[in-house]
């Protein structure tokens, strides 16, 4: 008897030893935003079906990029998964600093991923991030506002009319804004707004021969209506005001017109956080002389990197957290409003969603139309609709960024300011070897 | 009144203003940690309304604030010791048997302070990926001590200085050798000074984080990554920032208040002879 207690005990002990052997801790770097601390609350099902951990280090996005960046390119291997936005997915799958995501399983459903979501992330042919959560850019409007100065607006309004309508429903001595957007310098602040404006005045950063055209008449015409427009309806101190300066202007009631991330809709449809939740609307992204590229493309996205010694436990988790179960748990347990957006076309189709998020509709339009690879009007040897998919462009972003804000302060002219910036990217493309 | 009476009164308003000017910020981070979101972006600012602790929860749920707590205790206590250990022996040589190069040397020392950290993360990063000391306290400990050490030697230097020198000779002719001088006769006499120093020491590991973000993930990782990870160019999170600034912040502000006895005595140090 005692044998037999002691065989069982021993075997328990090996199954238990084996069972904790094949589990794994992975590490993962990912941004403070809402639906990452959804995924976060939720991991536990994952670390419970599969017995793995997961140790998470969630930090603000730009230390997050430096912080990533170094790893990966100098073979750290401090993280097994990473939050890697569209502009890094394709410039580090190239690198090779990241795993193919292709083999995922046929019950991914890769073919209900939306396809210009799917091209942000891939590099020739090869998906390398799989989108968690993936935003354009609309207007958000207050239809109460509109309705009683008797405006209407379009369903892709025009930068003349947001002019009309900022220039109508500005009320300073009632600290009301009719043109609320971003001024604070940086290649993912103002120039995330000022990039897709350009390329409806039908400009582009780059000529097929990498030449940059920041002083084309586009650039000149564009950055002038930018400069004039917040100087006379925007907020004051504009330039200082990025996304979270202008959310917090629109959510408590002081901007009438406000173009910037989809994603934000959730927030401000909101009671909790927005005091507008139900006098706001939305509209497309405004054109000027073409719709292409008006609109920006930004997607979220989790990769394994190459330097990972658990690739197929970190496939395992990514698999999961960018299903369509996923988006379903979260909009069971969370709301269906706060269910990941843009990144599958199953998450549109569901009535649930429909229902929960009015804004459905205009988001994934502008997130399926916004194609990264025919971004402006002439062509271009690049993809991408406000930033360039090449190293040097995060440098060169900033730089044209600071310049425009300068402008903006008044401590230049538009003209010099472009200048300045085409001289600064011309030694940077000249430096990097371009054209290649 | 009198005008000496007067006179005081005014310049305790006027300290009394000058603390508040300077308390200003942390009060409000404070006063924003029990606000709601959406009264924490009001404008005009809301002072008070409705106080909450919502935001103290959901800081409770999403991060382990004690193991964050805990490594910055231990890699801010851990790297003032090792600095101190170091700067005392040469702060004590440099101050009592100068020689030529001294003033140099100690100049030297804290010209690596102006070296931008930035400029040096590569090299000192693949250096902890060999050394496999990435994300470790040890790591930690040890850019942290040598990161402090030009303002640690510097200042016990400059308390050192302050002590006479008669002491130490007439303990050397009474026969102590340089270990006991040190410990029982220069240690004793600038005691203020090395606690200030310490506590300088602790304050400036306690708030790094350049390093700290790129050298740890989580094992090591104290808390200034922990208040990073309530921060989003994205999102409003500023009740809930405010609420992890003040639990970070709140053991160190408790610490000072506790020695400030000591602090201000070693910053005034030989002010007056």
């Amino acid at each position: 008897m005692h044998q037999l207690r002691r065989a069982a005990v021993f075997t328990a002990a090996l199954l238990g030893a084996s069972a904790f052997a094949q589990a794994e801790t992975l590490t993962i770097a990912t941004v403070n935003n809402s639906d990452m601390i959804i995924m976060q609350k939720l991991s536990p099902k994952w670390e419970e079906a599969t017995g793995n951990k997961l140790n998470w280090v969630v930090l603000e996005e730009n230390v997050l990029r430096q912080r990533v960046t170094t790893d990966i390119a100098t073979n750290g291997a401090q993280f097994d998964v990473i939050t890697i936005g569209s502009y890094e997915a394709p410039i580090w799958g190239k690198q090779e600093w990241l795993v193919s995501l292709d083999d995922l399983g046929d019950d991914y459903d890769y073919a209900d991923l939306i396809p210009s979501v799917k091209d942000g992330v891939s590099y020739d042919g090869k998906m390398y991030a799989a989108p968690f959560y993936a935003e354009s850019s609309f207007t958000f409007y207050r239809k109460d506002l509109f309705e009683a100065a008797g405006l209407t607006m379009p369903e892709r309004p025009t930068y003349d009319q947001i002019a009309e309508f900022a220039a109508k429903l500005t009320d300073k001595s009632k600290e009301q804004y009719g043109f609320c957007q971003r001024g604070k310098p940086g290649w993912g602040e103002n120039m995330a707004f000022v990039g897709p404006m350009v390329n409806a005045f039908g400009g582009r950063w780059f000529d097929e021969q990498w030449a940059p055209q920041l002083t084309s008449e586009p650039w000149k015409t564009a950055v002038s209506y930018y400069v004039k427009n917040m100087n006379e309806y925007g907020p004051p101190g504009a330039a200082a005001n990025g996304h979270n300066e202008n959310r917090a202007l629109f959510a408590t009631g002081h901007c009438a017109l406000w173009v910037d991330a989809t994603s934000a809709a959730g927030y401000i449809f909101n009671p909790a956080e927005s005091q507008v939740a139900d006098k706001t609307a939305f509209a497309l992204a405004p054109s000027a002389v073409t719709d292409r590229g008006a609109g920006w493309f930004w997607a979220w996205s989790l990769a394994v990197p190459s330097s990972s010694a658990k690739v197929d436990v970190a496939k395992s988790f990514i698999k999961w957290a960018t299903s369509k179960d996923y988006v379903k748990l979260v909009g069971e347990s969370e709301g269906w409003v706060a269910a990941p957006p843009g990144t599958r076309k199953s998450t549109y189709d569901s009535a649930d969603y429909q229902k929960a998020a009015p804004f459905a509709k205009v988001v994934y339009d502008a997130v399926s139309n916004a194609d990264i690879t025919k971004p402006t009007k002439d062509p271009v040897p690049y993809v991408g609709i406000q930033y360039v998919a090449i190293p040097e462009f995060q440098g060169i972003g900033t730089t044209v960024g600071q310049q425009i804000a300068a402008a903006l302060a008044g401590q230049v002219t538009v003209d010099q300011a472009l200048e300045t910036a085409q001289r600064a990217a011309e030694r940077t493309m000249k430096q990097a070897g371009y054209p290649k | 009144m009198h005008p000496n009476t007067r006179s005081k009164l005014w310049l305790t308003a006027l300290g009394w203003f000058a603390a508040l000017v300077i308390f200003f910020p942390i009060l409000w981070m404070i006063l924003t940690s029990f606000k709601t979101e959406i009264n924490a972006i009001a404008t005009p600012p809301v002072v008070l309304a409705a106080p909450t602790l919502e935001n103290y929860v959901a800081v409770r749920e999403r991060a382990d604030y004690i193991h964050f707590a805990l490594n910055s205790i231990i890699i801010s206590f851990g790297a003032t010791l090792l600095a101190t250990l170091i700067a005392v022996p040469a702060a004590y040589a440099m101050a009592f048997f100068p020689g030529r190069r001294t003033k140099d040397l100690l100049l030297w020392m804290l010209s690596t302070k102006m070296m931008p950290a930035v400029g040096v993360l590569i090299p000192i990063y693949l250096l902890f990926r060999d050394l496999h000391a990435l994300d470790t306290r040890w790591g930690l400990i040890v850019v942290y001590t040598l990161m402090n050490l030009p303002i640690v030697v510097w200042m016990l230097y400059t308390f050192f200085k302050e002590v006479p020198k008669d002491i130490l000779e007439a303990g050397r002719m009474d026969g102590a050798k340089p270990k006991q001088e040190v410990w029982m006769l220069l240690l004793p006499l600038s005691l203020p000074g090395i606690a200030s120093t310490a506590l300088l020491s602790i304050i400036l590991c306690w708030n790094e984080a350049f390093w700290s973000l790129n050298l740890t993930s989580s094992n090591a990782a104290p808390l200034t990554t922990f208040i990073a990870s309530f921060s989003a160019p994205e999102g409003l999170f500023w009740a809930k920032l405010s609420a992890a600034s003040t639990v970070a912040i709140a053991p160190i502000l408790v610490f000072g208040w506790m020695s400030q006895r000591q602090l201000v005595r070693g910053l005034t140090f030989g002010a007056v002879k």
